[in-house]
């Protein structure tokens, strides 16, 4: 039997140099962390973690560390949640993110030829699901789960904007708009 | 006629009425709170005094209001199991995480009315002595979020929340807390767990009963945005007056959601009972029918993990009839009254009251496909048969709608799908990723053996052996 | 230390509450409440009633010692409770029994508390197949690499498969890939797609190690088991994660690939590297040493060891184990090996060590009164401390054995790295405190008043007695294990065993007497400290005494005042608390 050679803890988690944080943002999350009773620090960490997406635009190796340091808990306790919730950017994603509903609502509203227009439209592949980001740093189109607007389907975000009832004019209105 | 009847939606969709807190004023807003407050104590025939929470208590009980999120658990017991002795403090959440396919009525109440949801979360935060509590609305509602945010500020402002709401003494804090894109979020424990900070696992229970070990081990109410509406209307109506509403044991009104392949999908507020099934889907006040020329196939009667009904099936109920007498009468899918429990009864259940309409045009297995492929994504993964099973059978239908399908399929999928529910999980996700299975592949078995036999029949023809279709790329796998 | 139940004496206890349940029919009475993984009496389970009824109900995530998780599922139960009336009441059956309702889903048997009349089943068809459904699930992601995997043998995969596996697998999917040979820490490597996702080791290092430093990420069925990148998962417990991997998801570096486990014999013994004494299983072939594991004693380990106890004991098959009796008048043997590369003990080896303990006998029992030290050491056993002191009161002589510190840790790990100075202290062979006799025998080596110095298991050169002074004596006596300078100025050389090629006991820092089994032969012609000091004092006293541990323990705890009643026979498996 051969012991074989072993791999380092795979890292998915990308570094961001430049990472710093500003005196606003600092105080965003303090103030945050108020909200939450002052021996669980840790309950603000989803929050902490929008604050941050929200500032940088994705939750890099540095963040997970620091907003771990800041509410005296292990990396690993960041790490486990930024891998369990979507929302969160593991990498910087396109200026505008499209966001289609996948579920069975939007799928029989035709969100799947609305996902296949948009990569077709920015040259993207239309059987991948997953967010693909247009070479260009523009755009990200991906599938999405149920947005809980099933009755004005098929709908999509495009960052935190919201819109129902998407026709392929209206998307390409919506792309149009998008400087 | 069956018509809407809105008491929760009363003004939403008014023209100009707006989320504001002085629109909410002048439409009679937090009057209700008032009088909740200042409700003096009641002497009761036996010596003993009830106070005015305890009052308000009692007045949900008495209004049979059952839980809008999807399981419909007797609001007024649910508070009865909080453990009002153990010295520690007592949190109440608002369970905004509106996240079942096909379920968009919190939405409505959230981005249109966010201070009736503020008024009824505050009369039940004053009714079970909660000082402290949250909203926990997932993480796609940003603007929901902004919203809340506004009303809550709005509210401090004018000393309805704060140490000492309208200066009587009572003193609550609400925050906002956003989700993140994971549907298990909206099971009660996962909620906590997430609101803790971590990842949103359910626990196990016993011994985590929310009631008595919820958020940070103290007892915890999670309720639903429209159940807490409702509280508003039941401390202003009194609990006998709401009862009224709806049917025994199914009172008050309930949004339904409607959505698919009718005319006029959308929400609409009704008295729980009163419409039937069939109605919500065909009528012109509801969904208005389906669309031209084209028929009815399935109906997913509350949300997309409830069982499947296919059109034209019966079921034999037992129900009173005209003299008052328990009969067993046949009756059709569409005529079942839409409410908890004779949808239980049908073998399936009303869940968020969210209607899921299926024409002749939908590929059954796609649909199911697609529904699969939501639970495999969302389930949590913490428990065994959930998580291995869900993506199971995700991956065996992804097989069947690429080409790859075998007859065998259709029994393969129920065998792995009656391994997953009924107990066998930490939470109900075991049941919501089962049920669709079981139901499709049960209801609509010729479609799925036909679509295997004629997968088997070309590759016999190519000459080839089944493969395993490239493993299927959930649309938001982790990895991103 | 959480875990530990607290073993100090109390005041008589309250009667312990009972209820009678029925596992599979049959009634057992088990206490109301239980002590959890912290000690703290909790409602008991019925994984726990189970067990008391003896009745095995298979589980994965569950560990006594940890606190309850829930997640693998396996131990799933059907179960009944007493049938309640509309009115709330109970309902009786005809014969006057109350009537037993079963519960429509089933329950957890790992977190389920039990009720007064509840009946447990655990062999229905429907446990059979949950059991059967949950095996399924577990397997059809895992690589089924069981010829390759260091865990055959030892996993509970495999252990129910046997009972609710099937021979074909009807999975046909892609299987889900994770990483595989992660380097998880210095001590361990993790095969994530063997993995079944239990988070015991989770729970072990975050609420017993008190080390957060494992997680899961990504979600569903792609939940993989991590430590956070760039940190490594490093603390001196690391290694019972691997003990209590049900699968070969965490493997030990130390002993991944060395040897496969059914050919190893375990003996119980104690982990001499501290004076914690925690209770292990040595795993041993053919003489040679392959791990250490930890054995459950719940007052004094619990089921946990650290990882510098349980790595230390490569020493023992070191080649330059002393294995040869050496006395003045040797002329240097010839060295013989067996096949095992193991020195073997020359054919007239017994007789040599009879003459040469005569010699040394002889000396001693000719030496003037107080012209005598014996440095002993803590590292022995009771039973040859106690011979020693017998040795020491006989010749008059100065004694005391070397203390051992390092830093300890609020776990397992004591500061005193002796694993018997309480038994030296009991006994009364070391000085008070230990070692401060020391400078006094330099000193009166010094001054020639003492002649003869007897080492048992003590380099005396690092503890002030140096080179210089040993060559001042007239005879230097000495027993180790391995060579080190006093061992090299011996006159006389007598090698001993590490001591699980022997038999004793080593009393622990609380004052718990624990024996230790003997695990592998000695090299050469190493011999049980404690047999040539029986001879030694048989020689110089004349008296006869036990010729076998049993009865060498016996004799010692009726002459020991701290250990007066224990008996051999009653030490157990965890021995017995010394009247300290």
């Amino acid at each position: 039997m051969n012991a074989g050679s072993t791999e380092r803890i795979p890292n998915p988690l990308q570094h961001q140099p430049q990472f710093a944080v500003p005196g606003a943002l600092e105080a965003e999350v303090g103030e945050l962390i108020t909200h939450y009773p002052p021996d669980k620090k840790r309950s603000a960490s989803l929050m902490v973690l929008h604050a941050i997406q929200e500032h940088f635009g994705w939750i890099s190796q540095e963040a997970v560390e620091w907003t771990a340091q800041k509410l005296g808990l292990q990396p690993i306790n960041i790490y486990e949640l930024v891998t369990f919730y979507p929302m969160f950017r593991q990498r910087p994603m396109g200026k505008y993110q499209i966001k289609v509903c996948r579920t069975l609502s939007c799928a029989l509203g035709g969100s799947y030829k609305l996902h296949k227009h948009f990569c077709e439209k920015l040259g993207l592949d239309p059987h991948k699901h997953g967010p693909q980001t247009t070479k260009d740093g523009k755009f990200t189109v991906e599938f999405v789960e149920c947005l809980a607007s099933c009755g004005t389907a098929p709908v999509m975000m495009v960052n935190d904007e919201f819109y129902e009832g998407v026709s392929h004019a209206k998307a390409d209105e919506v792309l149009g708009n998008c400087k | 006629m069956p018509q809407e009847y809105r008491l929760i939606l009363k003004h939403a969709d008014q023209p100009g009425y707006t989320p504001g807190l002085d629109c909410y004023l002048r439409h009679g807003g937090y009057e209700t709170l008032k009088q909740a407050l200042t409700r003096a104590p009641k002497t009761l025939p036996d010596g003993k005094t009830l106070s005015g929470p305890e009052q308000l208590r009692d007045e949900v009980k008495l209004s049979g209001l059952r839980g809008r999120g999807g399981a419909g658990f007797s609001c007024g017991l649910k508070w009865s199991f909080v453990d009002r002795k153990s010295g520690k403090p007592i949190y109440l959440i608002c369970n905004a995480d509106e996240s079942e396919p096909g379920t968009f009525k919190d939405r409505q109440i959230i981005y249109k009315d966010p201070h009736q949801l503020l008024e009824g979360m505050i009369i039940a935060c004053y009714a079970n002595d909660v000082h402290l509590a949250y909203i926990y609305i997932r993480g796609e509602f940003v603007e929901g979020a902004k919203i809340l945010n506004r009303a809550l500020n709005e509210a401090r402002a004018k000393n309805l929340l704060g140490k000492h709401i309208l200066g009587s003494g009572y003193g609550l804090e609400i925050h906002v807390h956003r989700g993140a894109g994971a549907y298990i979020c909206g099971e009660e424990t996962g909620l906590i767990e997430s609101l803790e900070g971590k990842r949103a696992y359910p626990r196990i229970k016993p011994p985590y009963f929310p009631a008595v070990l919820g958020l940070y081990q103290c007892p915890t109410i999670v309720n639903n945005v429209e159940t807490l509406c409702a509280i508003k209307h039941i401390a202003a109506m009194g609990g006998a007056e709401y009862a009224k509403l709806g049917t025994p044991n199914n009172t008050g009104t309930r949004i339904v959601s409607i959505s698919g392949h009718v005319k006029r999908p959308g929400y609409y507020e009704v008295e729980v009972g009163k419409v039937t099934l069939g109605e919500l889907i065909h009528d012109t006040a509801f969904g208005g029918g389906l669309r031209d020329g084209h028929s009815l196939k399935a109906v997913i009667p509350g949300g997309s993990s409830a069982k499947v009904f296919k059109a034209g099936e019966k079921f034999k109920l037992r129900r009173k009839g005209p003299e008052g007498r328990e009969v067993e009468q046949e009756i059709d899918m569409l005529d079942l009254p839409y409410d908890f429990d004779t949808l239980i009864r049908a073998g399936s259940m009303s869940g968020s009251g969210a209607i899921i309409v299926l024409d002749d045009s939908t590929d059954i297995v796609e649909a199911l496909a697609n529904i699969s492929e939501f639970y495999a994504h969302e389930s949590c993964g913490q428990c065994t048969p959930c998580r291995e099973g869900s993506l199971w059978m995700s991956k065996a239908l992804h097989r069947l709608t690429h080409g790859e399908g075998r007859e065998q399929d259709a029994e393969y999928l129920a065998k792995i799908a009656d391994n997953i529910p009924g107990g066998r999980t930490i939470c109900a996700f075991g049941e919501a990723c089962a049920w669709p299975v079981q139901s499709f592949v049960a209801k609509f078995k010729d479609e799925f053996v036909a679509k295997g036999k004629a997968d088997e029949e070309r590759r016999a023809k190519e000459n080839r052996a089944a493969k395993p279709v490239r493993e299927i790329e959930l649309t938001l796998n982790a990895k991103c | 230390m959480p875990m530990l139940q607290k073993t100090e004496p109390k005041a008589a206890p309250p009667p312990v509450e009972k209820i009678k349940v029925k596992v599979n029919g049959c009634e057992v009475e088990v206490p109301k409440l239980t002590p959890d993984w912290q000690g703290k009496l909790v409602p008991t389970t019925m994984i726990q009633a189970c067990a008391a009824a003896k009745v095995d109900v298979p589980h994965y995530c569950y560990h006594p010692k940890l606190p309850v998780a829930g997640n693998c599922r396996m131990c799933l139960v059907e179960y009944g409770t007493q049938a309640l009336g509309p009115d709330r009441k109970p309902v009786f059956n005809p014969d006057g029994t109350p009537k037993i309702a079963k519960a429509p889903r089933p329950a957890i048997a790992c977190a389920t508390p039990i009720a007064p009349g509840m009946e447990i089943y655990t062999d229905t068809p429907a446990v059979k197949q949950m059991r059967q459904g949950v095996l399924e699930f577990l397997l059809i992601n895992h690589p089924l690499d069981c010829p390759i995997c260091d865990q055959a043998g030892e996993c509970k995969l495999q252990e129910y498969s046997v009972d609710y596996g099937q021979s074909a697998s009807r999975f046909v999917e892609p299987k889900v890939h994770k990483p595989k040979r992660v380097d998880l820490g210095p001590r361990i490597v993790l095969d994530d797609e063997r993995c079944i996702l239990c988070t015991r080791c989770i729970r072990f290092t975050r609420e017993i190690a008190n080390d957060d430093a494992l997680g899961i990420v990504n979600r569903g069925s792609y939940n993989t088991l991590t430590a956070y990148p760039g940190k490594t998962f490093d603390n001196n417990y690391t290694l019972n994660t691997v003990d209590i991997c049900p699968v070969g998801a965490l493997t030990s570096k130390d002993f991944r690939f060395q040897m496969r486990v059914w050919f190893l014999k375990e003996t119980k013994s104690i982990c001499a590297s501290c004076a914690t004494g925690c209770n292990i299983i040595i795993s041993s072939r053919e003489e040679k040493i392959y791990r250490y594991e930890p054995r459950e004693n719940p007052g004094v380990n619990s089921c946990w060891m650290c990882d510098y106890g349980r790595l230390n004991y490569k020493w023992i098959a070191r080649e330059d184990r002393l294995a040869q009796l050496r006395s003045p008048k040797d002329q240097v043997g010839v060295r013989q090996t067996g096949p095992d590369g193991r020195e073997r003990p020359p054919a007239n080896s017994q007789a040599k060590w009879g003459a040469v303990l005569k010699e040394i006998s002889g000396i001693l029992e000719r030496a003037e009164s107080g012209s005598v030290a014996i440095i002993a050491s803590a590292r022995q056993t009771n039973e040859e401390l106690y011979l020693l002191h017998k040795v020491a009161q006989r010749v008059g002589a100065i004694t005391d054995s070397a203390p051992r510190l390092g830093e300890g840790d609020s776990l397992l790990l004591n500061a005193d790295r002796n694993p018997n100075s309480a038994g030296a202290r009991l006994i009364g062979i070391a000085g008070e405190p230990m070692g401060s006799n020391l400078a006094r025998i330099a000193a009166r080596i010094r001054d020639g008043r003492i002649k003869t110095v007897v080492v048992f298991g003590e380099d005396v050169t690092r503890h002030g007695i140096g080179a210089d002074l040993l060559g001042r004596l007239d005879l230097l006596i000495v027993s180790d294990i391995l060579p080190n300078e006093t061992t090299r100025l011996a006159h006389y050389l007598l090698p001993g065993c590490a001591y699980p090629e022997k038999r004793g006991t080593f009393t622990n820092a609380k004052g718990q007497v624990q024996k230790f089994m003997k695990a592998v032969e000695p090299p050469g012609e190493a011999r049980p400290e404690w047999e040539l000091l029986h001879e030694l004092l048989f020689d110089v006293a004349g008296q006869d005494g036990a010729r076998s541990i049993e009865g060498l323990f016996n004799q010692m705890t009726a002459e020991v005042p701290a250990f007066k009643g224990m008996t051999w026979a009653a030490l157990g498996d965890l021995g017995a608390r010394a009247n300290t």
